[in-house]
Parts: structure tokens; C-alpha cells; sequence
């Protein structure tokens, strides 16, 4: 993995957006195909660093969102590998109808890459913090729709990507994560993952929320309850298999996502299970309101997505479980 | 190139496919689809290159109809070129048909871009210059902008875009048929100073009778030859162009002629 140590020394902590830009630069050696755009945000997404090395597959469109994603498209319909980057909020908010008429309506090889997912965002505020980009991407038939949970989750899904025909949106935060991942990871499309075993709850995560669900466990676990924790990094399609199977085993469950509580994974959760098997749950989201600015410790606890939040929570819903 | 009187009786054929089509989907778009007839026919016809019978020929011309209600236009020619069985046209908007109420690549042989949604279809054609010209390859990109379409944001977006990137190998032509479904283009919203707008966008301009197609085609000629910057045709139209009863009139925007207005397009398309 190029410049990366084979081991990373804990409890080390990684961008995933720094580690987008710098994989890609990676992979623009190795794939000639990859174009990379940008809308005059690439030092914030870190394409820039595409950019430096291979000048003549970057295309700067300037502030135009919308025209970026039919640029894509365009490239991809002329065999081109594209990643388009710039904010979530303005990737799936301003363009999102560009995204549905010519990529997703298109099923067209364009790989949408945003970065500043989530209220972890901070200082600029509410107008800069996607916090429904996964719910406008997740109802878009042909997308697939995965936010990592670290450094080389990131490497490991944008280096999919790359060896995938369809159109992806892939969720970048701007603050960094612990690593918990190894640097051998491979990401599978439709795949989630148990992070630590237990029986009493399952603790569902994707994104920043895997780490404060591990946090989670450990409270629980000081308080005699094993908690099952899952990063569910590929948002769509779902795992149900795994999903079905965490509530068959543990009797409830706690989904836990830095976006609203609806359309996003805890939607997609509640969806599955309701279909296939009813359990309790609860979703750990922000509540029908927006972002703000601030410090994004204090942000993450002023909208309810700490570990102490989501303990809370998996204590309350054990309490419903119909199952023992 | 082709004759032009040759293109001028596929043109005519086209016009009579397209109210056949309209007229047995009950629905659909006859006025851009009829003003549009006579640079679509130029260009595909007696410009670009395609191979007839084969939709995926690697080295054709790509074309992007970013004014997508003009869809029965595109997929009378298309018919035409032998890309899927003529027999197809006549399913035009029905449940199970390969033709769409509006283009969809994912249907119909010879549509390369879906498009419905205004304004998106420059964009895309930019970006499909942009990897020719990676690629360096001599094909080209046209597109059919229409002149209400240009009232979305995103086309003055793609407008920069194109010349910023100098996209010397993609020819626009905008359907100036003045009106759009609510009105006259300068009583909904105000298009003009057109050429005066697309030249200070960096783009190469040119203003052509749009139902002349000698004109047509020596404009596409020139816009071949152009260096540095992106080319634009504006087609002086008539909406409905063909059919005395449509022409010029805003109902016919979107509105399917009655049996009695069939017939008369008809016999006025057969005796043109």
C-alpha cells in the first residue's frame, strides 16, 4: 500500500477524506481510465493531490455542482473511470437531480466521493453539515451507497470502486477516525462486518458512529451486558443476512448514524428487520432538526450521538426484548 | 455528404413518422420534435459519422438530444439508421416499449445519454469531449439544446465549462423555435441577446435558417474546422415546422393532434 506502514501503531487516527486523496493518487498511476473533478474544493477533498501528479486527468469545473456530475457522466460514457468530489451537502443536495437523471437513470460508472459528511463538520455550521446525503443517495435505484469507518476501509472501498461498473457514492468525513482496520482489508460490496461478539444487543454503526459504538460495548460491558457491534459501512445495498442474524442472536438492536434518524441506516435497518424479523431497536440519529457550528466533540454531543447515548439507548431497548 | 435534396425528402419521411408516432401514443411532444426535423436530419444524415445498422460502431460521432422531449424525432432518425426495427416506432410511450417518453440509453440502440430533465445534456456532452480528447481521438460531440432549455442554470454552467476546456471538438446547436409550453420564449422568460451571450461565453457562434439544410450543413462544415473553442449552430426554427395547423403554436408543444388534425398533417406531408 505505498507509502503506508504495514502496521499501524494504536491508537492511531486517520482521515478518511486525507486517505481518499491519497489512495487515488495511488490508483491514478495504476488506471489511466480515472479522470478525477472537482468543484473548487479539491485541497478540502484532498483530490488536489490527484491533481498535482496528473494535471491532464483533473478537471477543476469551478463552483458548479450540478455541471460536475454531467461532466462525469460524460466521461464515463466516454470510457473514462470518474470520481467526482466536493462536499456531501452540495454533491447529493445541489446536484442531486443530476445525480438521478444521468448517473443513477443512466446506471453510469461515475464514482461520487464527498467529503464533510455529518455535523463532525463543525465550525462552518448547519449550512456546510450533510446530514441527509446518505437518505438522497440511498433511494437512487443502481447506487451503492458506504461511508468507512477508517483509514483503510477508505483505501480498501475506493480501490473497489475503481473495479466496479455502476454508479457509487462514497461518504469522506473531515475530522479524523481511530484505525481499527488493518492495512490487508478488503471491502466487499454488500457486506458488513462484526467488530466484536456478544449476545444481549446489537450496536449497528457506519462511518464515525463504528467507533463510538465500540466505545459503547465497552460501558455496556462494564455494566455485565456483551454487546454485538457491526460496521455496516455498505449502506446499500444492505447486509440483511447479517442483520436478520444479529437480531435472531441478541433480541434488539441500536442503530447509530452521524444524519438524521430517518432515511438513513437506521431506516434501512428498521426496513429489513420488519420485513424478516421483528425486533426491538432503537435509532440513534439527530432528530428533525439541523446542524450547528462547534467544536465537533461538543456537536456530537449536543445531537445525542455519543457512547453514552447509544448505551443508554441499547439498555432501554434490551428491556423490550421479547426474546430472552 | 448527402445530396440535399435527398435530405430534404428524409425529412419530410421523418416528419410523417414522427405525427404517425405521436398520433398512436396519444401523447408526446409534435411541435420541438417538427422544428427540430431538419438539422437532425443534416446532421445525421449528411454530417456525422455513424455506421448505419450498428448503434456501438467505436469510432461514430456521439449525439447528446439535451432538449430530450424531442424524442420522436431522434427516434425516427435512429429507426432510420437501421439501429433497432421500424416497426418499433409505433410503440413509442407504451408499457413495455424500448422508446421512452423521453430518451433512455439504457433502451434504445443509438441514444448514448438518458435525458428528459433540461439543461443536463450540455454537461454531459462536455464531459464526452473531454475523454475524446484524452483519448485523442478525431471523433466528435454534438448537441441539441432548445431555446427554452437555456433557461436553466446549469446549461451557462456547462456553457463555461466547454470553453474553458477549449472543447474545440463539440458542436452545439440550439433550437430557436421561440416558444416553450407556457407562452412566446420573451413573454416567459427572455432569452435574447442569444448569439451576443453564447460569443461572450467564449463559444464560436453562427445563426443558420434551421430549416434550410444546405445552410445547416455548411454550418457544420465550419464549426468542424474551428480551433480552441466550442461551436454553436443557432437553428432559426418554427415550432410544428411542416404541418400548417401546428406551426407556430404554442398548444402544440405538448398536445397529441385529434383524428381530424392527423389527417390533415398527414395529407399536407404527403403532398409536401
Amino acid at each position: 500500500m505505498g507509502s503506508f506502514p504495514e502496521t499501524v501503531p494504536f491508537p492511531a487516527k486517520e482521515s478518511t477524506r486525507v486517505e481518499y486523496g491519497k489512495v487515488l493518487a495511488e490508483l491514478g498511476e495504476e488506471h489511466p481510465e480515472i479522470v478525477v473533478l472537482d468543484a473548487d474544493l479539491s485541497g478540502s477533498t484532498q483530490t488536489a493531490r490527484f491533481a498535482k501528479v496528473f494535471q491532464d486527468r483533473f478537471f477543476n469545473v469551478g463552483i458548479a455542482e450540478q455541471d460536475m456530475m454531467g461532466t462525469a457522466a460524460g466521461l464515463a460514457l466516454g470510457g473514462m473511470v470518474p470520481f467526482a468530489s466536493t462536499f456531501a451537502i452540495f454533491a447529493t443536495g445541489r446536484a442531486w437531480e443530476q445525480i438521478r437523471q444521468t448517473i443513477a437513470y443512466g446506471n453510469l460508472n461515475v464514482k461520487i466521493v464527498a467529503s464533510h459528511g455529518g455535523i463532525t463538520v463543525g465550525e462552518d455550521g448547519g449550512s456546510h453539515q450533510a446530514i441527509e446525503d446518505l437518505a438522497l443517495m440511498r433511494v437512487l435505484p443502481n447506487m451503492a451507497v458506504m461511508v468507512p469507518a477508517d483509514g483503510p476501509e477508505t483505501r480498501a472501498m475506493v480501490r473497489w470502486a475503481v473495479t466496479y461498473e455502476g454508479p457509487v457514492y462514497i461518504r469522506t468525513s473531515r475530522i479524523p477516525f481511530p484505525v481499527i482496520h488493518d492495512n490487508g482489508y478488503a471491502f466487499e460490496l454488500g457486506r458488513g462486518h462484526i467488530l466484536r461478539e456478544g449476545d444481549d444487543v446489537t450496536l449497528v454503526g457506519l462511518g464515525i458512529m463504528v467507533h463510538q459504538c465500540l466505545a459503547a460495548a465497552d460501558l455496556l460491558a462494564k455494566q455485565g451486558i456483551s454487546a454485538r457491534v457491526l460496521n455496516i459501512s455498505c449502506l446499500k445495498p444492505l447486509d440483511w443476512e447479517l442483520l436478520v442474524d444479529s437480531a435472531r442472536r441478541t433480541g434488539c438492536l441500536v442503530t447509530a448514524e452521524e444524519h438524521v434518524a430517518t432515511g438513513g441506516l437506521g431506516s434501512a435497518v428498521s426496513e429489513v428487520l420488519s420485513e424478516f424479523c421483528p425486533t426491538p431497536l432503537r435509532r440513534i440519529g439527530i432528530r428533525d432538526t439541523f446542524g450547528l457550528s462547534g467544536k465537533p466533540d461538543d456537536l456530537l454531543k449536543h445531537f445525542g450521538l455519543t457512547p453514552e447515548d447509544i448505551s443508554k439507548a441499547a439498555l432501554a431497548v434490551i428491556s423490550k426484548k421479547t426474546r430472552p | 455528404m448527402r445530396d440535399p435534396n435527398q435530405l430534404k425528402e428524409i425529412a419530410r419521411e421523418i416528419r410523417l413518422d414522427i405525427v404517425e408516432m405521436l398520433y398512436q401514443a396519444g401523447s408526446g411532444h409534435v411541435g420541438g420534435s417538427l422544428s427540430a426535423t431538419d438539422a437532425l436530419v443534416a446532421l445525421f444524415f449528411g454530417h456525422m459519422h455513424l455506421e448505419p445498422g450498428n448503434a456501438c460502431y467505436p469510432d461514430r460521432d456521439f449525439f447528446v438530444l439535451s432538449k430530450g422531449h424531442a424524442a420522436p424525432a431522434l427516434y425516427a432518425i435512429l429507426a432510420r439508421l437501421d439501429f433497432f426495427p421500424r416497426e418499433e416506432l409505433y410503440t413509442l410511450r407504451q408499457f413495455g416499449s424500448n422508446l421512452q417518453g423521453h430518451p433512455d440509453s439504457k433502451c434504445t440502440p443509438g441514444v448514448e445519454v438518458p435525458t428528459g430533465s433540461l439543461g443536463q445534456g450540455l454537461s454531459v456532452a462536455n464531459g464526452l469531449a473531454l475523454a475524446l480528447k484524452l483519448k485523442n481521438s478525431r471523433q466528435r460531440v454534438y448537441a441539441l439544446l432548445g431555446d427554452g432549455e437555456i433557461q436553466e442554470g446549469q446549461i451557462w454552467e456547462a456553457a463555461m465549462t466547454a470553453s474553458h476546456y477549449s472543447l474545440d471538438n463539440l458542436t452545439a446547436i440550439l433550437d430557436r423555435n421561440r416558444l416553450q409550453i407556457d407562452g412566446h420564449t420573451k413573454e416567459v422568460m427572455s432569452v435574447e441577446p442569444l448569439a451576443a451571450k453564447w460569443e461572450a461565453f467564449g463559444w464560436h457562434t453562427t445563426e443558420v435558417d434551421g430549416h434550410s439544410i444546405p445552410d445547416v450543413l455548411d454550418a457544420l462544415q465550419a464549426c468542424g474546422s474551428v480551433k480552441g473553442s466550442p461551436s454553436i449552430i443557432i437553428a432559426h426554427t418554427t415550432k410544428g415546422k411542416g404541418v400548417s395547423i401546428f406551426e407556430d403554436q404554442v398548444k402544440f408543444h405538448g398536445v397529441t393532434p385529434t383524428t381530424e388534425e392527423y389527417h390533415q398533417a398527414v395529407k399536407e406531408l404527403q403532398s409536401a
